[in-house]
């Protein structure tokens, strides 16, 4: 099997212009992210780690430089593929967990798959054995409000899933979460990351996270400090992680 | 084969029925504003109705009634039609009425603006977001502008037969008010999708990217 680059990154630099002064965050970023893998992206606040992972999920364009998913420049797509990107290659997760609070969590890993275009039979079943499978079987009926934040971050993994996507981002996913709690997702992510192979990429500060990652990206002040693989990691960083 | 992300019709239904439910109270304050608007629209053209039968059946004494409770009724006049003062009072009452429904849908956009960041990262493209918004304004809408309708046209009913007594059964115009009725119902949603216009563009534009940002 040859090893594919889901999501290239070349050259890419982004400025955000306040008016008065250009701010550089950017600074001319390479990266190749290889299918199946589990990246960790690190590195102080501030240090343009953020802005690098909304450019890898589509939800920025560089100021130049170029970013492909799937050997796609999402540069080149209009507004209707751009959301079909999203619906279908990338499943997203966040820090604040961010599920509708209007809909149970049946209803919350269900709706990607409506904009997919799924059958809604179809649709409930499958969101049903992707429930059990985050370990949630019978809280389907239930609000987010109604949930611990630990099961609310479980919904968003299984609603990052629905569509079976490429790639999943997460963003902090365990910034809100106390220590075990957060220990279990990250478990989980790596559980699905193997299982399925779906590339997940995660930005994070977290140091359980480098324990379960295939390769870590150091950026610092724009750009990539340092890629570091997994055997190379727990030499360096046994220490801090334990 | 074109790549596209579709949101059913009814899917879209659920989802606007969904959200007003669940601020069912904020719901009802942004509703209870056209309840008022159009209850007065309906009032006062069902009031004109009334009178306005009550001229063509042609009988002087209900001629007199008319003109004791203040009505301008000149001799040979067949239709009466509300005074410049009336129309202004209305306009104004469906113009402040419209403001608040901006007001409301504002706020209520705000409220929800990681909700709708959250979907547009699931995939939702701008006009998901605002049939989503445009749906609620309509049920909204409806409801409102049926209730006061239905206030408005038993308020005008009630105070005619107060002031004029019940010999004016008979000549109740029953679909004149009707369609006066009708005409207010349409005015009530119509208002209610005027009011949600701005706000479903605003929320539409919001970048996904907001939703990824840490605040609350």
């Amino acid at each position: 099997m040859t090893k594919k680059q889901i999501v290239r990154v070349t050259e890419v630099t982004k400025d955000f212009d306040l008016g008065k002064i250009v701010v550089k965050v950017l600074k001319g970023i390479d990266l190749e992210i290889e299918t199946g893998k589990y990246v960790s992206i690190m590195g102080p606040s501030g240090s343009g780690k953020s802005t690098l992972f909304n450019m890898i999920g589509g939800l920025d364009k560089p100021t130049t430089g170029k970013v492909f998913i799937d050997e796609v420049d999402i540069a080149q797509l209009d507004a209707y593929e751009l959301a079909w990107l999203r619906c279908r290659k990338i499943g997203y997760i966040f820090q604040t967990f961010n599920l509708i609070p209007v809909m149970t969590a049946l209803e919350n890993v269900t709706l990607p798959m409506t904009f997919a275009g799924t059958p809604g039979d179809a649709a409930v079943e499958r969101g049903m054995a992707l429930l059990r499978q985050v370990g949630l079987d019978g809280r389907h009926g239930h609000k987010p409000s109604e949930l611990s934040g630990g099961q609310q971050q479980r919904v968003a993994v299984a609603r990052a899933l629905a569509n079976t996507p490429s790639i999943i981002l997460a963003d902090e996913p365990t910034g809100n979460l106390d220590l075990k709690t957060g220990e279990e997702i990250i478990a989980l992510l790596k559980e699905m990351s193997e299982k399925q192979g779906v590339t997940v990429i995660s930005a994070t500060h977290d140091y359980k996270m480098l324990n379960v990652s295939d390769q870590v990206i150091w950026i610092r002040d724009g750009r990539v400090d340092k890629i570091q693989e997994r055997d190379e990691l727990t030499i360096n960083t046994g220490g801090m992680s334990s | 084969m074109r790549r596209l992300v579709v949101l059913p019709l009814q899917k879209s239904l659920e989802i606007a029925y969904k959200s007003i439910r669940a601020r069912f109270f904020r719901s009802l304050i942004t509703t209870l504003t056209l309840v008022l608007a159009v209850s007065f629209l309906a009032f006062s053209l069902i009031t004109i109705d009334i009178a306005d039968s009550m001229l063509a059946c042609g009988d002087l004494n209900f001629c007199h009634m008319l003109m004791r409770c203040g009505y301008d009724v000149l001799p040979g006049d067949i239709c009466l039609s509300a005074s410049p003062k009336q129309r202004w009072i209305i306009t104004l009452s469906l113009l402040v009425c419209v403001v608040g429904i901006i007001n409301a849908q504002l706020m209520s956009v705000t409220e929800r603006f990681r909700e709708i960041g959250t979907m547009k990262c699931l995939g939702a493209l701008d006009r998901f977001i605002v049939r989503i918004f445009v749906m609620e304004a309509t049920m909204q809408g409806f409801a409102g502008a049926l209730m006061g309708a239905l206030l408005g046209g038993a308020a005008a009913l009630l105070t005619a037969l107060i002031r004029f007594g019940s010999d004016i059964i008979p000549v109740i115009p029953w679909q004149t008010i009707l369609a006066s009725g009708g005409i207010a119902i349409l005015t009530g949603v119509g208002l209610s999708l005027a009011g949600v216009l701005y706000p479903a563009i605003i929320a539409a534009r919001m970048q996904p990217v907001e939703a990824m940002r840490v605040e609350q």
